[in-house]
């Protein structure tokens, strides 16, 4: 085999190396679509979509597969761990580029780093066994609940929020800083009306990210939020349970029999892996938008 | 100076430290909660750990007994996970890095990279069972939740492994190139091995990922309590086992002792993966 050939070889292998991505993105769209797409059609996207009731195994009368509710509670407690998670999150990142002395700069980057390392089934877990007696305790109700599931998220959620905002902080130029305690401006003012505006794109990228992040989250609201796949009554009860998308595919596929039901459940996919997409595109967007508009 | 302007200097003052003494706050309550979690784990849970609890296997479902066939189970599928995820990641990488010509198609290929990290691990988990375990016909089994497994750490490999490939410097591969070595030669013997710490530590930052994911093999590896003799047979991983024994009741005791337990393995390897990268570090920094 001549040099060149083998070459060309090794390139081709490599090539395929990094095809293989792709490869698997566009078969997880062909066999989530070909499970679920046609039922979607066949039930009507919009009675799946915004159908109240979720009732796969009906014992008299027709299963109903709505999966409304469920939007909802992946939405609600992702939101609700974001008004959670923001404020800290983005404290924490101007702290720790702005004014943590080193040591604590260290501190708070390997906190981080065990922090994003921490499985989410054993925070489903500690949640499991403390936080949910403590909201049962403390505030009344089940103790499964939304409020339990945002606590949850909120703490996965932190560790990233920090670090992206923390860069997008970093990535402000000197000079703005400069000028503006220059002027006469103190730190937090410097802070609040310079440095957090120009960073604003990064932080809300890191955001929108998150919300994500957490809808797409499995194994820690799964195990606080309670799954009953029913409406809070009244909406703004935090303390009532709700159901995720997430949560309904895992419990659900352990019984659910070929046909309508399984299939209702590659459909909750779908709905699922379209959410987070587009949140996901929204974020990259923001965050190239940003550097190209630095450069 | 007026009383005006000194109250306005003062309150400009308390402001900047009263926000100071927020931003402080935030920080520790951050780091109070990690260190509470993890805590909390370890102290109710290394009460649980001794050598026949990781020795034993588990009896009356996992009330009594051991995580041996759990921990055993976890490191069948994330080797299976890393050894392929490993070579294609690094490829790729090389590919993306050296090779790829400013086209439409390596935009594909990075947009792809990009999805594929986005997508929920439990869709990934329905894919498997769906295309590995139904389609393919392996069946609930090692090969299965390890390549499913794969899936969710491949963009993690790749990403690192530019990185890495990144940071080797280009007099090194000109000077290679300009002794007559081909583009792979370079490749092979100049960029990989500068860049091998790099890629050895975000290979094993993805199996951190792994040993800790749950969603994607529920589906795909199955829940045998029994010790596997091939990887076509079923094994339940250790996170799946400290859920089913949450979520069913069955004992917070053995329950707190497989957290830690999995807790100490995902700790460990990011331990070891952080320490690999500051070695390199400091040592590369020494030499320039």
């Amino acid at each position: 085999m001549t040099l060149q050939t083998r070459e060309q070889m090794i390139e081709a292998l490599l090539f395929a190396s990094a095809v293989t991505a792709v490869v698997i993105v566009l078969l997880i769209m062909v066999f989530l679509f070909k499970e679920g797409a046609p039922f979607i059609l066949k039930y009507g996207i919009h009675t799946f979509c915004l159908g109240m009731e979720w009732n796969p195994i009906a014992i008299n009368g027709e299963p109903s597969y709505g999966i409304f509710p469920m939007i909802v509670g992946s939405v609600y407690i992702a939101a609700g761990s974001l008004v959670l998670a923001v404020p800290l999150g983005i404290s924490c990142a101007v702290f720790l580029v702005e004014i943590a002395p080193p040591w604590a700069q260290m501190v708070i980057r390997r906190g981080i780093e065990l922090l994003v390392g921490i499985p989410s089934v054993v925070l489903g877990f500690f949640g499991l066994v403390l936080l949910v007696p403590l909201i049962r305790d403390i505030a009344g109700g089940f103790g499964f609940s939304i409020l339990a599931g945002s606590v949850i998220l909120a703490i996965m959620a932190l560790p990233h929020i920090i670090s992206i905002s923390a860069d997008a902080i970093t990535a402000v130029p000197q000079t703005y800083k400069q000028a503006s305690l220059a002027l006469g401006a103190t730190r937090w003012h410097t802070i609040r009306n310079v440095i957090l505006p120009a960073a604003r794109s990064g932080i809300a990228a890191s955001v929108i990210l998150g919300m994500g992040n957490s809808i797409g989250e499995t194994m820690a609201v799964l195990m606080v939020t309670g799954n009953s796949p029913i409406l809070p009554e009244p909406l703004y009860d935090v303390l009532d349970p709700v159901r995720t998308m997430t949560a309904n595919i895992v419990i659900e596929m352990n019984y659910a029999a070929p046909g309508d039901h399984r299939q209702a459940l590659f459909a909750t996919g779908i709905v699922l892996f379209v959410m987070v997409a587009i949140l996901n595109v929204i974020s990259h967007r923001a965050l190239r938008s940003r550097m190209e508009a630095g450069r | 100076m007026s009383a005006a302007v000194r109250s306005r200097i003062f309150s400009a003052d308390t402001t900047d430290r009263a926000a100071s003494l927020l931003l402080w706050a935030s920080a520790a309550a951050t780091v109070l909660i990690l260190v509470y979690i993890i805590g909390t784990i370890v102290y109710r849970g290394i009460g649980v750990i001794d050598i026949s609890f990781i020795l034993d296997s588990p009896r009356m479902s996992g009330a009594e007994g051991g995580i041996f066939p759990a921990i055993t189970g976890t490191l069948c599928l994330v080797g299976v996970a890393i050894l392929t995820a490993g070579p294609v990641g690094v490829g790729a990488a090389v590919y993306l890095t050296e090779y790829a010509p400013d086209n439409a198609v390596t935009h594909i290929i990075t947009f792809g990279v990009e999805c594929l990290a986005g997508i929920p691990s439990i869709v990934i988990g329905l894919f498997g069972y769906a295309f590995l375990v139904v389609y393919l016909g392996f069946g609930f089994s090692i090969l299965s939740g390890g390549l499913a497994l794969m899936f969710m750490i491949l963009p993690w490999t790749v990403r690192a492994s530019e990185e890495a490939i990144k940071t080797v410097s280009g007099d090194l591969k000109e000077g290679s190139l300009a002794l007559g070595a081909t583009k792979w030669q370079t490749i092979r013997q100049v960029v990989l091995p500068n860049a091998l710490p790099g890629i050895t530590t975000g290979v094993i930052l993805g199996t951190g990922k792994a040993i800790g994911e749950t969603a994607v093999i529920m589906y795909t590896a199955g829940s045998s309590l029994l010790l596997p003799e091939s990887i076509f047979e079923p094994v339940r991983a250790l996170p799946y086992h400290l859920y089913i024994l949450a979520s069913e009741g069955i004992s917070d005791e053995m329950a707190y002792g497989s957290a830690a337990v999995l807790l100490g393995m995902v700790l460990l390897i990011n331990f070891v993966a952080i320490a690999i990268q500051r070695y390199y570090q400091t040592r590369s920094g020494l030499r320039h």
